[in-house]
């Protein structure tokens, strides 16, 4: 049950287990939707590292072949996202997501 | 060994904390440089776990790019001040029992799990050699079409971007 540098395995599934918990917290916890995207940035890193850490416990590199892409995919999430958090702020002048709400302006 | 586990506590004490402190200040800038600390110390514990190769992409993709993104938003958005509205507390206390709620069902769920894994054999993995092998041998397809995602992501971020009364104007 221990990595190739001899930290228990558990540890790692703690420590994610952890981070993912945190990131739900802030999600439920703040109305801010930039600090939300952060959160979800966190929650997704959380994932990254037990990826990481159940490929080196397997030594399998496909797992950290999959971090990779999940890098990419958020990458590419975070820019898409932004963008339409600044179409909001423009037609709203707030990040508010309560104000979001009614679906429309 | 016992540099490695302190190694390990060190690297786990600052993200977790960091990670808190993302949630619990009020500033949304700060919030980013917490995400930063984290996000270093994961990049940490990458190298700890042996993937060098992802380290460096970890720090240059996500402290290099996505926190300049966030940055660069907050300071377009103007949002670098505290009169930000909260929750109220009634909100605030049923968010932080449903999320202590998930952890104690993911620890519930890992507890008791540990004896369906086998020991493999340990050989190196996570270098630039052995993930580049793997990347365009095993995973080309996917590779090439991560290309295509990122392209469509930057195409909508411009048009989402565009400015609405221009467009009309020209058409």
């Amino acid at each position: 049950m221990k990595t190739a540098q001899g930290i228990p395995l558990d540890y790692y599934l703690w420590l994610s287990a952890a981070l993912f918990t945190i990131g739900v917290l802030g999600v439920l916890f703040r109305r801010n939707a930039i600090v939300i995207f952060m959160c979800i940035e966190l929650m997704l890193n959380a994932v990254n590292l037990l990826l990481v850490a159940f490929s080196n416990y397997y030594s399998d590199a496909s797992g950290q072949v999959f971090v990779f892409f999940i890098m990419a995919v958020a990458a590419a999430e975070v820019a898409v996202g932004l963008a339409i958090l600044m179409l909001m702020y423009r037609n709203t002048k707030t990040t508010d997501i309560n104000i979001l709400n009614r679906l429309k302006w | 060994m016992t540099f490695t586990n302190n190694l390990f506590y060190f690297l786990s004490f600052v993200a977790v904390l960091s990670a808190l402190m993302v949630v619990l200040s009020k500033n949304p800038v700060h919030s980013v440089l917490y995400l930063i600390i984290t996000f270093f110390a994961i990049a940490g514990h990458y190298v700890l776990l042996n993937a060098q190769f992802l380290a460096a992409v970890h720090v240059i993709v996500y402290a290099g790019a996505i926190m300049v993104l966030f940055l660069y938003v907050i300071m377009l958005l103007n949002l670098n001040h505290e009169s930000e509205t909260h929750k109220s507390t009634l909100m605030k206390l049923a968010a932080t029992i449903s999320a202590g709620l998930l952890l104690v069902v993911l620890i519930g769920s890992i507890r008791g799990s540990e004896q369906m894994m086998i020991q493999p054999q340990q050989v190196e993995v996570g270098s630039v050699k052995d993930m580049g092998r793997v990347l365009f041998k095993e995973f080309l397809l996917p590779f090439e079409i991560s290309s295509v995602l990122l392209l469509v992501a930057m195409i909508g971020a411009v048009m989402l971007g565009k400015n609405e009364e221009e467009g009309k104007n020209a058409s």
